[in-house]
């Protein structure tokens, strides 16, 4: 089978699915892609099912080989350049490669995750339901850890057949505020907290990472103290500690918690919460959960429906000209990076 | 039982928590134990899967498929008819050895109740204690039925670092640590058992509503049970419900 040497990569470079449910009643939290739209996409450019297990890249990207047989490849998430053998590969484009063949992510200029999928998957078993690595039980991933220079990657095929594949008309990524339904302990909180949790602007602190990305700004008020008997977490909650600051919980967070957390970002808005680096400007707007579920429905179809927009790659015009006129360069981050960090 | 009227509260669209109470006690963590068996049994279509706590259940629903409302009416005829978790329990016997080098804090908390160490761990190990939730990390265990005259307020200064299979108290909770951790719990003993093993054939032993006992350990037979731990034996016995 085919097989990737990782002869370079940042340390937080990891091998991640679509998550691992089932377990949080045992403690072990879901992990999983930051930014599952773009797992799914990068998938589908190298014709894997939307949650097959990928790499995911944060901040610093990686060199790699192909160690033996044919591999085809795709990169989707924040703006990083992919390159084989120092030549920059098209955007939503997939690319084959064979042994000896070199390539290279680059670092990331805007956004936080970038996924690289490989068509056919990694030949890596799963591991309790799943290829995410979960970094304090030591489960899923490479090995029960992350990504390191030395480690050779193994493919459940040896080649690959047809074309590769070019996506048109991506999706660009929303702007304006990230959609949150209030709860579940907005109670817990002065209804002057909750004013300026929905009022202000916050700023994505450097404390940024797969547990959780704290915001700093406006204080919000709790009602009654900060502190709660631990209650279960989901992906995307808010809590707010006592400095009043709040902190979202992201795929690596706990299962339980002691802080009251004032709302939850809905999951049509959380891999674009997701790809917001420290500095970025975030504000946040109360939806029903009517509303959200509404609009998470309609974002998967959306998903769904980009497998209409595949083309085979050559045959369509990805001059860079036409992906400058498009604001696309870079993959479909940097233009709502663009919106939020000019709402300063 | 009489239900206190459980509130329905919103985890975005992927969740709801149904919260019998506020508090730390054993009455509400029934409640949450028996919804959370019931809904086991009766498997709502669209569950993905659920979290019980001291006080509260969460249930993770997958919204491609149903809403808060669909499955809200199945969880409330549940409701109904629940009683608190009762019947046939796991009982599980934790061999633990108390003190010295694997409880450090044992002494200073004997001596701020001004009982002797024996004393102490007679209390600690003599309680039957319920398995409320499972949290913080895989296989951590937090336990009702501490002794109250041994309760006892959390340190001011947490450690950055506590050992895998350290027992502690916290105020008036117990706990079984399955991995190395920071904590703020006073350490009174260390377990060989491992809650979480991921290379064992029963990755998990305990679950949320199981007993557990304390069997006292002398600290000889500490290296030969770790090493049966660590080539995959449970240590731990699971005998029949109390």
């Amino acid at each position: 089978m085919a097989e990737i040497e990782i002869l370079d990569c940042g340390a937080a470079t990891t091998i991640q699915d679509a998550g691992r449910y089932g377990l949080q009643r045992f403690g072990v939290g879901p992990a999983g892609a930051m930014d599952r739209d773009s797992l799914a996409v990068a998938n589908l450019l190298v014709g894997n099912e939307p949650g097959e297990a990928a790499i995911e890249f944060a901040g610093i990207g990686g060199r790699f080989r192909v160690a033996s047989g044919e591999i085809r490849i795709a990169l989707v998430g924040a703006e990083a350049v992919l390159s084989v053998d120092g030549q920059p590969v098209a955007p939503f484009t997939s690319v084959t490669l064979r042994a000896g063949d070199g390539f290279s992510v680059g670092p990331t200029r805007s956004g936080m995750f970038t996924v690289l999928a490989i068509a056919g998957g990694l030949d890596i078993a799963p591991q309790l339901g799943s290829r995410s690595l979960h970094m304090r039980a030591g489960i899923g991933g490479y090995q029960g850890r992350g990504l390191r220079a030395g480690n050779t990657l193994p493919l459940r095929r040896d080649a690959v057949d047809g074309d590769d594949i070019a996506l048109i008309d991506p999706p660009l990524l929303e702007s304006g505020p990230i959609r949150v339904v209030l709860g579940p302990q907005d109670d817990h909180f002065t209804a002057e907290g909750v004013e300026t949790f929905l009022a202000s602007t916050y700023t994505v602190s450097q404390q940024a990472d797969r547990m959780g990305y704290r915001l700093s700004g406006p204080k919000i008020a709790h009602a009654d103290g900060f502190n709660i008997v631990s209650d279960g977490i989901v992906t995307g909650a808010i809590q707010v500690p006592g400095s009043g600051e709040p902190i979202v919980l992201m795929a690596d967070r706990q299962t339980t918690g002691g802080y009251p957390k004032i709302a939850t970002i809905i999951s049509a808005d959380l891999a674009r919460f997701a790809q917001m680096r420290p500095g970025s400007q975030v504000s946040f707007r109360a939806v029903s959960v009517q509303d959200a579920i509404a609009a998470v429905r309609s974002h998967a179809k959306r998903l769904a429906a980009l497998r209409d927009n595949l083309r085979v790659a050559g045959t369509i015009d990805l001059s860079s000209e036409r992906l400058l006129s498009l604001n696309l360069v870079g993959g479909w981050v940097s233009a709502a990076m663009d919106a939020s960090e000019g709402a300063a | 039982m009489s239900l206190p009227s459980p509130r329905f509260l919103a985890c975005g669209d992927t969740a709801v928590t149904v919260e019998f109470g506020r508090e730390i006690s054993p009455e509400l963590n029934a409640l949450a134990l028996g919804l959370d068996a019931a809904l086991r049994d009766a498997s709502v279509p669209g569950i993905v899967e659920t979290v019980p706590t001291y006080r509260s259940l969460l249930i993770q629903f997958d919204p491609l498929t149903t809403t808060p409302e669909e499955i809200e009416a199945p969880i409330r005829a549940l409701l109904a008819t629940l009683e608190s978790r009762t019947g046939a329990r796991r009982r599980w016997k934790v061999p633990v050895v108390y003190g010295g080098e694997y409880g450090i804090d044992l002494e200073d908390v004997a001596a701020r109740h001004a009982i002797s160490v024996n004393e102490l761990i007679k209390r600690h190990s003599e309680a039957v204690y319920t398995v409320a939730m499972l949290g913080f990390l895989p296989g951590f265990c937090y336990l009702a039925g501490l002794d109250p005259s041994i309760a006892t307020p959390r340190r001011t200064d947490p450690r950055a670092v506590t050992p895998a299979g350290s027992i502690a108290i916290g105020g008036i909770q117990a706990n079984i640590a399955s991995l190395e951790a920071p904590s703020g719990w006073h350490l009174l003993g260390r377990t060989p058992m491992r809650p979480f093993m991921p290379s064992r054939e029963r990755v998990f032993l305990i679950d949320a509503g199981d007993e557990v006992v304390f069997e006292p350990l002398p600290a000889e037979r500490w290296d030969a049970l770790d090493k049966a731990a660590a080539a995959g034996e449970w240590v731990a016995q699971e005998v029949s419900g109390g």
